[in-house]
């Protein structure tokens, strides 16, 4: 089958084996395109209004509360000087969902002992990157959390 | 065992072959089907028909498992989700519309594989463990049917199970039991979503892959029935074409037209034509009206409109118990037709069981056109 002359047999074999090989793809691409899930509906917000206040995260035995921002998770914490700091409550280590140390006054990720400070700086341990800031406003008895540069 | 050097060039392919051969006795497989033969005859095409089941089976698994990825059972979200994947989900129309075409056509060509199968003899004597494994498929894959049809929780499929499992309950003795089993307490509800789900997604599929095995084992022992009038034939007169690999390029050339019809008929009636479609409709609710026409599948049609024009007593007997007592008792000799069939088994034809087949054709193909007309 080597000639340097195509024969009629190389010709059909390189038609069938073609046609075998578009088959199976129109077979594979929507199956594939199925299994890839639709964009979620929910939109990623850059500001909230929790649905809590001020007293309530005060009254938590950490002094902190997390809440849901868009897609992600948040926490907000009250410091010792009685500031309110937030910021993404996802590890960045391996995404464990990291809690407030009110004893260490540190964010603290039980998973791989990760610790971060009140601003969400990696201080010690495996974590590679900061947690994201939040920006809080008080406004009255509502408290509101936006994106940085939202 | 080393085998000798061979005096072609070693290509990949013959040393990855030689590798599987050496751990797997590969030659002894392929020489093996090499002797097996199939008969050429003028009903050679019904040797189709079987492989054609098995194929449409095989796009059932894959389009079942790529729905089970969206699919949340539970009467919160059961059609939610069945929405979700036909109105969001990249190509989820055309996978919900394959499931739904290759099942009917699963069903259509199994009955068909089953009658030629009868009418041709192939149960008598050395097969009818293999028809009775194949009764047994049948029965699978009716259930397959009837629990696959609940799962979107549509007003459609909600009254067809409420009817169906209904019809359990007029079973004696164990029927209300059997009832609050099925339905998973006294009505359909959420929690008969559950019990179908488990049983379409795992029971039944775990039992139809150890019985589909058995019976495909069964076929390539036995090889394939040679016509009945064969016997009286000189051997020259026979014709045979090999198994491997003549037969089986024309195999996958039918489930490649197979494959074709199938994405034709998603594509241009997704919902399924006439009076096998499967719209989703709306949303089932328990404390509605049912929709004026409640019907069964097509293939529980025969016996649904069967049991509608039996009188409300037979005898001293409930109208609807006598028809599901005579439906048992039917089934019964259909699956043990190669055992009562005695001239089957030294090879004669038997007028009587002929008969029989098709009277029973005859009962399902008037019973199933009454039940789409007489409404």
């Amino acid at each position: 089958m080597n000639d340097a002359k195509p024969t009629r047999r190389s010709f059909l074999n390189y038609v069938l084996g073609g046609g075998v090989l578009a088959t199976l793809g129109s077979v594979v691409y929507p199956a594939f395109r199925f299994i890839v899930p639709p964009p979620s509906g929910e939109a990623n917000v850059s500001q909230l209004k929790l649905p809590f206040k001020r007293s309530d995260i005060e009254a938590d035995p950490q002094r902190a509360r997390t809440f849901k921002f868009g897609r992600t998770l948040g926490i907000i914490v009250a410091s010792d000087a009685g500031e309110l700091k937030a910021m993404a409550a996802t590890c960045t280590h391996l995404d464990c969902t990291v809690q407030h140390r009110p004893d260490l006054g540190i964010i603290w990720c039980a998973c791989h002992n990760g610790r971060y400070d009140l601003d969400g700086k990696n201080i010690s341990g495996p974590p590679p990157r900061p947690l994201e800031r939040y920006v809080v406003n008080e406004v009255g008895e509502d408290i509101f959390v936006s994106r940085e540069g939202a | 065992m080393m085998t000798a050097p061979s005096e072609t060039k070693a290509t990949s392919k013959s040393r990855a072959h030689n590798w599987l051969d050496q751990r797997f006795k590969i030659s002894a497989l392929v020489d093996y089907m090499g002797h097996k033969v199939v008969p050429v005859h003028g009903h050679s095409i019904f040797y189709y028909f079987g492989g054609i089941t098995l194929f449409l089976f095989i796009v059932q698994v894959v389009t079942g498992i790529l729905l089970l990825m969206y699919y949340r059972p539970g009467a919160d979200s059961a059609y939610e989700s069945v929405r979700f994947i036909v109105s969001e989900v990249a190509f989820g129309w055309l996978i919900r519309a394959l499931h739904s075409w290759s099942a009917n056509l699963m069903i259509l060509f199994a009955f068909l594989h089953m009658f030629t199968v009868y009418f041709t003899h192939a149960y008598r004597k050395p097969r009818e463990l293999t028809w009775l494994s194949g009764v047994g498929l049948l029965a699978l894959a009716l259930g397959f049917g009837f629990s696959g049809y609940l799962l979107p929780w549509n007003e459609l499929a909600f009254f067809a199970t409420r009817v169906g499992t209904g019809m359990a309950g007029a079973i004696p003795v164990i029927g209300d039991e059997l009832l609050v089993i099925m339905r998973g307490g006294e009505e359909v509800t959420g929690a008969t979503i559950g019990r179908f789900f488990g049983l379409h997604v795992a029971i039944l599929p775990a039992l139809f892959t150890v019985l589909l095995s058995v019976h495909l084992i069964f076929v390539q022992r036995q090889g394939m029935s040679e016509p009945l009038e064969w016997q009286h034939l000189p051997a020259s007169q026979k014709k045979y074409q090999k198994f491997f690999p003549n037969f089986l390029y024309r195999d996958l050339l039918v489930w490649l037209i197979a494959l074709n019809v199938l994405a034709l008929l998603a594509v241009v009636f997704p919902d399924g034509v006439g009076p096998i479609h499967w719209p989703l409709g709306t949303k089932a609710d328990p404390f509605a009206p049912p929709p004026p026409v409640i019907r069964p599948e097509w293939y529980f049609m025969f016996a649904f409109q069967a049991l509608k024009l039996l009188p409300p007593h037979v005898l001293f007997i409930e109208g609807e118990l006598f028809g599901i007592l005579l439906f048992t008792i039917g089934g019964l000799i259909w699956a043990l037709v190669p055992f009562l069939d005695r001239k089957s088994q030294v090879n004669q034809r038997s007028r009587l069981y002929y008969a029989f087949g098709y009277v029973v054709l005859a009962f399902i193909i008037i019973m199933t056109f009454l039940g789409y007309v007489a409404e």
